[in-house]
């Protein structure tokens, strides 16, 4: 274990964090230590215990040992405001604001001294000065569902430095972001980190963290593995230090063998949450054994694309078949029952339920249907036995089959979904950000299930925002922009541009 | 010195448990205040109380009598509350159930009609008749998404009125609040039916309906334990959007419930005149659909934890008919509902005091729990 020089002006350190729960050791004597105006990113397997360590760091849970030192003094949270009290902020992978509040309403939730009549103009004063510093343009009177998950997120940042972060931590803040939305985002962390602000942040993405990262702190298994300089590593190193083996970043496949079409999707048209058209006019079919890759920025009609095959969102007009039958409009059945899976884009709030046990979380598709369905009755057995192999296969890491799905770390939970979704031989598969939140490891062992699926005879309509993701495995590439395609691409390397202009809605014939 | 209240990651399930004894004993012990409060002395009347409900021996039936609109109406809240759907109008639903109990047996099956098709005919009446009103803020739910706590609880009071024009206008007898009495044919067999049998149930007024309720909560258990149903209820108070995912068709879903919820409900009211009264009449309930809420809650939705459940509150009412005023019994009621929200907060949450420290201080604790 490393030895921290105690003598160093840190900003920050931890030692010998030590946090068990039921069955896991989730920080096993984890030292970390940041200078003041550090990007310091924190690498690590799905459940090596980063979003534990940062819990207890922003004060939501209690270390079994060890001792948090800012600025040379030793501190004790027992709570968030303990911890926003000392200046640490944390912006959490699932965000916490109220949807129906306004953005400055929102900010000064949880304050102690807001007195008892609201000084409106000097919060948005505030509020402007914050954005003006650090590039952070919310308007302070929208509404919270009113913003898109990259302005949601500045408001998180806001919130953070509104009540005086001086370290800001960043739960996987990318995972969710568009290219352009990152390019922000990292302006702004870059801003903070040259007034003094130490940003800790969580990433997947090796690229990321190479690209804004100072250090890199390597947690394996609840233990830190290495401390390391971003000027003196590389991808393949990263990887191999978080996984302990060699990692692919692109996955060997065959040509496609595209065979009957499967998936037949006929001039549709669907509106969004807030009514307004989010499909117009959209043409696809997916044969059996291709990868259909959708490219495009995210809120260009690619979840509700989804939503409407699976039988989740009304169609307006147009026609969904699978197979030849017509499942336009049907109840969400239909498409379940004709072998359609459904990776969603969200996993907490559509793919799982928190509180039901594995198990449970595992029939939800299959429940049905035997071996899992008796008659009226289901075979809890049946369903037991098939959750303990699942767990297995798919590698999700949890000490019981009996545990909450709420208790998952991100990619488990992720991988969790994968299985039920991957594990009934689908015909199609709808699959949105599917390696969203996994480790280099999970990630390689999700695009490998998903090409092993296409050889099987699958058609797969890929949904992403990663370009490397889709040139890697998709067989051909349609680019979604304001809820048509507007283009085909075959997946080459070369035509990344091309794709990027396209997806910012320019039209182009590519490739050919 | 502040009060700081923090949520709890992990609750215990002894916790729980320890957190629902200590509301019923806290709720005694507010409710000895006002025991007092009325001139007497609360452990007297405690005494009273307790002997009454447990110990004597007419204490089992009487207890009974009162346990079994508490067990079917809380089993029919049981079931709306597992998927979150507040049916808070089990009052109503029971209202309507007994009246088309009574209906049935007073008004379409003739006085000689043998007594098993009699009370199957009122069974199924006063089920129907709660679930169709319980069906009412269903659709509504389901349809338009009114909030279903609004309109079952408006619906009650639409119940009471409903059942008072019946008994004071066509369905009266003489002009008073209540019907005449139903034929023999349409009475719930009671123990002391069978004295020539068993001389000790000599005056024991317990009657088959908590048999029911006994049949109905395990076929609630298993349902809700091993069926395919159970399971999507389940899903659906966990996380909507995710049954929805799953392929539940959550409309049908707030129907159903609904329907199987005023159909207890509705139950309990048909087996309290099937039972008890024998007819239908001005206030026969004592508000049992609304106790029924707190037994179900405080059975934690369990179903054969409700039979135990109604069982204590039917000896609370019994008991309660010992002491006067007669409200009390009542204000006890609403303390211990009081007390158990108040201690499934406290378990949720942990409350502690914070004392301002100086910086010195708070480093030494510091050092002293990283030991
Ligand atoms: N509240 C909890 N109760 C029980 N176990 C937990 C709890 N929180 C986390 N765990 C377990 O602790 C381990 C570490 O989880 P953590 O969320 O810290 O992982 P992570 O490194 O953030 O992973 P990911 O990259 O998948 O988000 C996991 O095995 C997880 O199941
Ligand atoms: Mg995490």
């Amino acid at each position: 274990m490393t030895q921290l020089d105690t003598n160093q002006p840190y900003a920050l350190v931890m030692r010998g964090i030590v946090k068990r729960f039921p069955g896991v050791l989730a920080n096993d004597h984890v030292d970390l230590a940041l200078y003041p105006g550090e990007v310091h990113a924190l690498l690590g397997e799905n459940g090596a215990g980063k979003s534990t360590l940062m819990n207890i760091l922003s004060g939501l849970y209690r270390p079994d040992a060890g001792q948090i030192i800012i600025n040379g003094e030793p501190v004790t949270f027992n709570s968030p405001r303990d911890a926003i009290r000392r200046g640490i902020g944390m912006v959490h992978q699932h965000f916490m604001l109220v949807p129906t509040l306004t953005v400055a309403e929102n900010l000064i939730l949880g304050q102690d001294d807001i007195g008892f009549i609201l000084d409106y103009t000097a919060l948005e004063a505030k509020v402007a000065e914050l954005s003006q510093k650090f590039g952070l343009a919310v308007d302070p009177h929208a509404k919270i569902w009113q913003l898109s998950v990259g302005e949601q997120q500045r408001v998180e940042i806001l919130k953070m430095l509104y009540h005086g972060a001086k370290i800001l931590i960043m739960d996987e803040p990318t995972a969710v972001l568009t290219p352009q939305e990152v390019e922000e985002l990292f302006k702004t962390l870059r801003e903070m980190a040259a007034v003094g602000h130490t940003i800790i942040f969580i990433s997947h993405k090796l690229d990321e963290v190479l690209e804004i990262a100072d250090r890199v702190t390597v947690l394996r298994r609840g233990k830190v593995t290495a401390v390391v300089d971003t000027a003196h590593t590389t991808k393949a190193e990263l990887a191999r230090l978080m996984v302990g083996r060699e990692v692919l970043f692109r996955v060997e496949k065959k040509p496609a063998n595209p065979g009957n079409p499967i998936l037949e999707i006929q001039n549709l048209n669907a509106k969004n949450d807030r009514g307004l058209p989010a499909l117009r006019n959209l043409s696809l079919t997916v044969r059996s054994g291709e990868i259909v890759g959708v490219a495009g920025v995210a809120g260009n009609g690619q979840v509700e694309l989804a939503e409407v095959i699976t039988g989740l969102r009304p169609a307006e007009s147009g026609k969904i078949l699978v197979h030849g039958q017509d499942i336009t409009n049907k109840p969400a059945t239909a498409a379940i029952d004709r072998g359609v899976a459904h990776i969603p884009a969200d996993r907490t709030g559509v793919g799982s339920a928190p509180n039901l046990y594995l198990d449970e979380n595992l029939i939800m598709k299959s429940y049905r249907h035997p071996p899992i369905s008796k008659g009226w009755a289901i075979n809890l057995s049946e369903a037991f036995r098939q959750a303990v192999q699942l767990i297995k296969r798919f590698d999700v890491k949890t000490p019981d089959v009996k545990t909450p799905a709420r208790l998952l770390s991100g990619g488990n939970l992720q991988k969790l979904i994968l299985a039920r979704e991957l594990s009934r031989e689908p015909e199609a598969i709808i699959a949105v950000y599917p390696s969203r939140g996994l480790d280099a490891g999970a990630t390689e062992a999700v695009h490998r299930r998903l090409i092993d699926e296409r050889d099987r005879g699958s058609a797969i309509l890929l949904i992403s925002e990663d370009l490397d993701e889709l040139l890697s495995l998709a067989d051909r590439i349609v680019v979604l922009y304001e809820g048509q395609i507007i283009g085909e691409v075959p997946p080459k390397d070369e035509l990344v541009d091309e794709i990027g202009l396209m997806m910012a809605g320019t039209k182009i014939q590519a490739g050919d | 010195m502040r009060i700081k209240i923090e949520p709890r990651l992990i609750v215990p399930k002894w916790m729980s448990f320890l957190g629902l004894i200590a509301a019923i004993l806290a709720a005694l012990f507010f409710g000895g205040f006002l025991l007092s409060y009325g001139g007497l002395n609360p452990l007297v009347a405690y005494r009273q109380m307790f002997t009454d409900a447990f110990l004597r021996s007419y204490s089992p039936s009487d207890t009974l009598v009162k346990a079994t609109p508490l067990l079917l109406a809380g089993l029919g809240v049981t079931v709306a509350f597992r998927m979150k759907l507040w049916n808070i109008g089990a009052e109503g639903q029971l209202l309507i159930g007994a009246w088309a109990a009574s209906g049935v047996a007073l008004f379409v099956m003739p006085p000689e009609t043998p007594r098993p098709i009699m009370l199957l005919a009122m069974g199924v009446a006063g089920f129907l008749g709660g679930a169709l009103w319980g069906l009412i803020p269903g659709i509504l739910k389901a349809k338009l998404q009114v909030n279903e706590i609004i309109s079952s609880l408006m619906l009650t009071y639409v119940a009471i009125l409903f059942n008072n024009f019946f008994i004071y206008g066509p369905w009266s007898a003489g002009g008073f609040g209540l019907t005449r009495s139903f034929p023999r044919t349409g009475w719930f067999p009671r123990l002391l039916d069978f004295v020539d049998f068993v001389p000790a149930f000599r005056g024991m007024t317990a009657h088959i309906g908590f048999l029911i309720g006994l049949v109905a909560a395990v076929i609630l258990a298993v349902l809700f334990r091993r069926s395919k149903w159970g399971y999507e209820l389940k899903l659906i108070g966990d996380n909507p959007r995710a049954a929805e995912y799953a392929g539940v068709n959550l409309a049908r879903h707030i129907m159903l419930a609904m329907f199987i919820s005023g159909g207890l409900a509705g139950l309990a009211g048909m087996s309290e005149v099937a039972g008890v009264v024998h007819r239908l009449q001005e206030n026969f309930s004592p508000g049992y659909g609304f106790t029924a809420i707190i037994v179900a809650w405080l059975a934690r939705l369990n179903p054969l934890a409700v039979v135990l459940v109604a069982y204590l509150f039917g000896g609370l009412l019994v008991g309660g008919d010992s002491i006067q005023p007669a409200g009390i019994p009542l204000m006890i009621q609403g303390i211990i509902m009081f007390c158990v929200i108040s201690a499934d907060l406290l378990t949720r949450y942990r409350i502690r005091l914070v004392r301002p420290k100086s910086q010195e201080l708070e480093a030494l604790d510091t050092e002293v729990t990283a030991g």
